[in-house]
């Protein structure tokens, strides 16, 4: 027997083992029909582009990755920073911030409401948050246009109580993007906070007003930390998937300015340059990987000292 | 000790909750008055009918595409929802160790690649499957939407889960209850609101998708969002508002019996 | 357990077979919402088939599925400039449909097309064009021309709705400046780009489902499809289709067999079965676009049969081309032109 055969040692490679035995099937689904094809974009990126969309196999080229950060101008053949990348990711990045934070201000207070209900009625209420995506992003997305066209409801109250004298150009405008991915990722940030803020011990929060705590305070001091796990799921949930929207744009935005999905979707479609598809999303999934970790590490550490 | 306020209530939660609820069911109620439009239009109100509950009816095409999306939905949701739970359990509340970061990385990548991308990339990977084995099922979509629906699944569960504190499993273990005990009857029930935010997040992630559906699907496969896809081009009528009203009809049984049941054991 | 026999009920449903038994099978792979249910119908119960439909929005989606392989479908309905590519690529059934019975019905103009000269492997399904839709209550000026969505009447601004299809837009405001389809002249291109990015702003979108918007009055004008525009003025009397004299691109979607169709027997009595007029009138009757077969105009809906959007008068015959594959660097180059209109 080795020295490092303790039992505390024997203990905690038991614990390793079950951790990986736990973290297994989660992984091995996302590893066999999410990440593993992945290699195959990743290989893409690296080949020429083939003529009518595809790639041609083993023809190796950087074509793909040069076009994510430079671009020739297609008139003069000067060599500039991608400009028009550039352009749409900024806006992409834009638009995915202010959606993550409107559907924080909205999604905490609702969050908090579900959680203060009774408890045998929080699973309906629960319910009532995600029923209207039962109907898919499609048909969602067309009513949405409804509420917000020149002749739609807001525009016809606004007319109505003379708040207005003429209808506000909403539809096809970054707003209306704005609105509608509100609209699309809500319950994804209502959700994962509300089950953090579920088991809100109350007593904490007495005890905080006995202190003489205001109740800005106690938000802030007691309720914010602890649903803190909530926020960042919430977050990322909202974020992440709103970097890459596409039908929004297209249908809320009426599709003249682009966003990293459909810039990307040109690529594997009409474009047909899948190369350079690959390499942006794949530049754009390293980004998000980095910044998720800080993130992360970030959050979780001073989430600690709230505490305090 | 005299409570002048309920300390459960902050200044205008309330509000803003209610003003998100109605927000949500704006474009609702509107999708489901053009259900009932007489005619052709989905922005263009003539008349009341229940043409389009009829039409929907003889429409076997599109009532497959609707059972295929909830069949879809159901395994998927339930197949990452279980993974996930399990997922959370080994990468919450067990401090940092070696290969943590890296399994939360994997676990929040299908979130990362925006959808075309990954469609492609299963064509060509299980396209050549479909090739070899000659089994041309649901199962890749099920295989395909599950991946995408473990981190949504995975994030409230392990938000829950953080918001946790072990001090009542510890107290079981203290008290000689073996571990899969502990789990059934401590972490299991108070994991509960988690794995059910869980649920339904994965549960409408997978009745939206389209994309990867698209280029997933085998002949014949149609579901309820490819099938509108399809009709995006040319022309949308109420039937596809009809058949979500028909959709969201059934939401709201759900609903109402999952009050009254819980009702009953309250 | 209540959740265990909810789980094996939607078990036997997804095991279900998906097709019910038939003498023979057949997998169409269209365009979505683009086949009469009516006349599948008619095919299936004429030759006991059982016919599987299923829905593509896009050439390239098509395209990039049927590479792939293992799809199972046995025929597919590409567009005139992507027949080619298939035909290049090895995809296609040379199938014949020249010496097929029906093949007496098909239109001498949609015979010897430049995608498939004789006909050796498609039969025509629909054709249309791109044009120019204006509502007449909004602007009286005239609609002919593309400066419509490219120069617009002051009336018409922040009205005008342009189909987000890149060669569609490109090759009418190629044609406005004078250039020919696939032309590498970048002054000709620069113009392009110029004018595109300049008229952009005066668009409210570029957006699909027109025929809603000019009901509902949301739209003045737009640049699209033929087919789309009669089913406009059905709803709004005020509109109208102009062919833009600058030049506007046809289309026309053609039924193709696949190389490694499974059916290849049910695909050609399908391929026979289009070519008859009055199947072929039940297809237009549907999707509302004229479908290449002489006689079927018998068969069609009264109002089809004199609808302005569909024929296309003598003196714009000539401005009408269609849209061919570019070579891959035209391509590239016109990609990256809708990029930058786009960004």
């Amino acid at each position: 027997m080795s020295a490092s055969d303790t039992p505390a040692r024997i203990a905690q490679r038991q614990k390793t083992r079950n951790r990986w035995l736990l973290s297994s099937p989660a992984l091995l689904i996302v590893f066999v029909a999410a990440i593993g094809p992945l290699f195959v974009m990743l290989a893409y990126s690296f080949m020429a582009k083939g003529d009518y969309g595809g790639v041609k196999p083993w023809e190796f080229s950087t074509d793909g990755w040069f076009g994510v950060f430079f671009s020739r101008d297609i008139f003069d053949d000067t060599l500039t920073i991608a400009d028009a990348n550039v352009t749409i990711f900024l806006r992409s990045l834009r638009l995915s911030l202010l959606t993550t934070l409107i559907t924080l201000a909205i999604g905490f207070p609702t969050a908090f409401f579900i959680a203060t209900r009774p408890a045998r009625m929080r699973d309906v209420w629960v319910f009532l948050i995600t029923i209207p995506f039962w109907t898919n992003i499609l048909i969602r997305t067309f009513a949405m246009q409804e509420v917000i066209r020149n002749e739609g409801i807001i525009n016809t109250v606004l007319v109505a109580t003379g708040i207005t004298s003429e209808p506000v150009q909403i539809l096809y405008t970054d707003w209306a993007i704005l609105f509608g991915m509100t609209y699309v990722y809500l319950p994804l940030m209502v959700l994962p906070l509300y089950a953090s803020m579920e088991k809100l011990d109350f007593r904490l929060v007495e005890a905080g007003y006995d202190l003489y705590a205001n109740r800005i305070q106690v938000l802030r001091r007691i309720i914010i930390p602890i649903v803190k796990p909530g926020m960042i799921a919430g977050s990322i949930l909202v974020f992440i998937p709103s970097l890459g929207a596409y039908v929004t744009p297209r249908v809320l935005g009426g599709g003249k300015n682009m966003m990293l999905g459909n810039l990307i979707e040109l690529q594997f479609g009409a474009g047909r340059n899948w190369p350079l598809g690959a390499a942006i999303s794949i530049t754009l999934m390293v980004l998000v990987m980095v910044a998720l970790l800080v993130y992360v590490r970030y959050a979780g550490r001073s989430g600690g000292q709230h505490h305090g | 000790m005299a409570r002048s306020f309920d300390v459960k209530t902050q200044p205008g939660f309330a509000l803003i909750a209610a003003f998100c609820f109605a927000a949500l069911y704006l474009p609702i109620a509107v999708l489901v008055i053009y259900a009932f439009n007489a005619g052709e239009s989905i922005a263009v109100w003539e008349g009341f009918s229940l043409r389009w509950f009829v039409t929907a009816m003889s429409n076997t095409a599109v009532q497959e595409a609707a059972l295929r999306s909830v069949v879809i939905a159901v395994f998927a949701a339930s197949i990452a929802t279980v993974a996930a739970t399990m997922a959370a359990l080994a990468t919450t509340r067990q401090g940092t160790y070696p290969g943590l970061s890296f399994k939360y990385a994997v676990l929040n990548q299908p979130l990362m690649i925006p959808e075309i991308v990954t469609a492609v990339a299963l064509l060509i990977v299980f396209s050549r499957i479909k090739v070899w084995t000659g089994y041309t099922g649901l199962g890749y979509l099920i295989a395909a939407h599950t991946a995408f629906c473990i981190p949504f699944a995975y994030l409230p569960i392990r938000a829950r889960l953080e918001s946790m504190d072990s001090a009542l499993e510890a107290a079981a273990a203290d008290l000689y209850a073996s571990p899969w005990q502990a789990f059934r009857r401590i972490t299991l029930p108070l994991l509960k609101p988690g794995i059910m935010a869980g649920f339904m997040l994965a549960f409408v992630i997978s009745l939206d998708d389209v994309v990867i559906t698209e280029f997933v699907k085998s002949g014949g496969q149609e579901t309820l969002p490819t099938y509108m896809l399809g009709q995006l081009r040319r022309v949308v009528t109420p039937e596809i508002n009809a058949i979500a009203t028909v959709f969201l009809a059934f939401s709201v049984l759900i609903v109402i019996m999952f009050f009254f049941v819980n009702r009953r054991k309250a | 357990m209540r959740v265990k026999r909810l789980l094996s009920a939607v078990a036997a449903i997804a095991l279900l077979p998906a097709v019910a038994q038939a003498e023979g099978e057949l997998n169409i792979y269209n365009w979505g919402n683009y086949t009469s249910p009516e006349m599948i119908k008619k095919f299936e119960d004429t030759y006991n088939v059982k016919v599987t439909i299923t829905d593509y929005d896009s050439n390239d989606t098509a395209l990039a599925k049927v590479r792939a392989g293992g799809h199972g479908f046995d025929i597919v309905v590409p567009s005139a400039n992507y027949v080619p590519i298939w035909v290049n690529e090895g995809l296609l059934l040379e199938a014949r449909p020249d010496q097929m019975e029906n093949f007496k019905n098909v239109d001498e103009r949609w015979v010897n097309v430049p995608w498939d000269m004789g006909r050796d492997y498609t039969v025509p399904w629909q054709w249309g064009l791109t044009g120019i839709t204006v509502d007449t209550s909004v602007y009286k000026g005239d609609i002919n021309t593309s400066s419509i969505f490219l120069d617009p009447p002051a009336e018409l601004v922040g009205k005008i709705n342009v189909a987000p299809e890149m060669n569609d837009v490109l090759f009418a405001t190629i044609r406005y400046f004078g250039g020919e389809w696939c032309t590498t002249d970048k002054e000709v291109l620069k113009k392009v780009r110029d004018k595109l990015v300049e008229a952009k702003p005066k668009w409210i979108a570029m957006d699909y489902g027109t025929i809603e918007k000019f009901a509902s009055r949301d739209y003045a004008a737009a640049y699209y499809w033929n087919g789309a525009a009669m089913r406009a003025r059905e709803k709004n009397t005020d509109v109208r289709f102009g062919f833009p004299k600058e030049g506007f691109p046809f289309f026309m979607d053609s039924v193709a067999i696949l190389a490694d169709a499974k059916n290849p027997e049910n695909a050609k009595l399908f391929m026979n079965f289009i070519m008859d007029p009055e199947n072929a009138a039940m297809i237009s009757n549907f999707a509302k676009y004229s479908n290449g077969i002489k006689g079927s105009e018998a068969f069609m809906d009264p109002a089809m049969k004199d609808a302005p959007e569909l024929v296309v008068p003598s003196e714009f015959q000539e401005a009408g081309a269609f849209l061919q594959s570019c070579a891959p660097e035209v391509n590239e180059f016109y990609a990256k032109i809708w990029t930058d209109v786009n960004k």
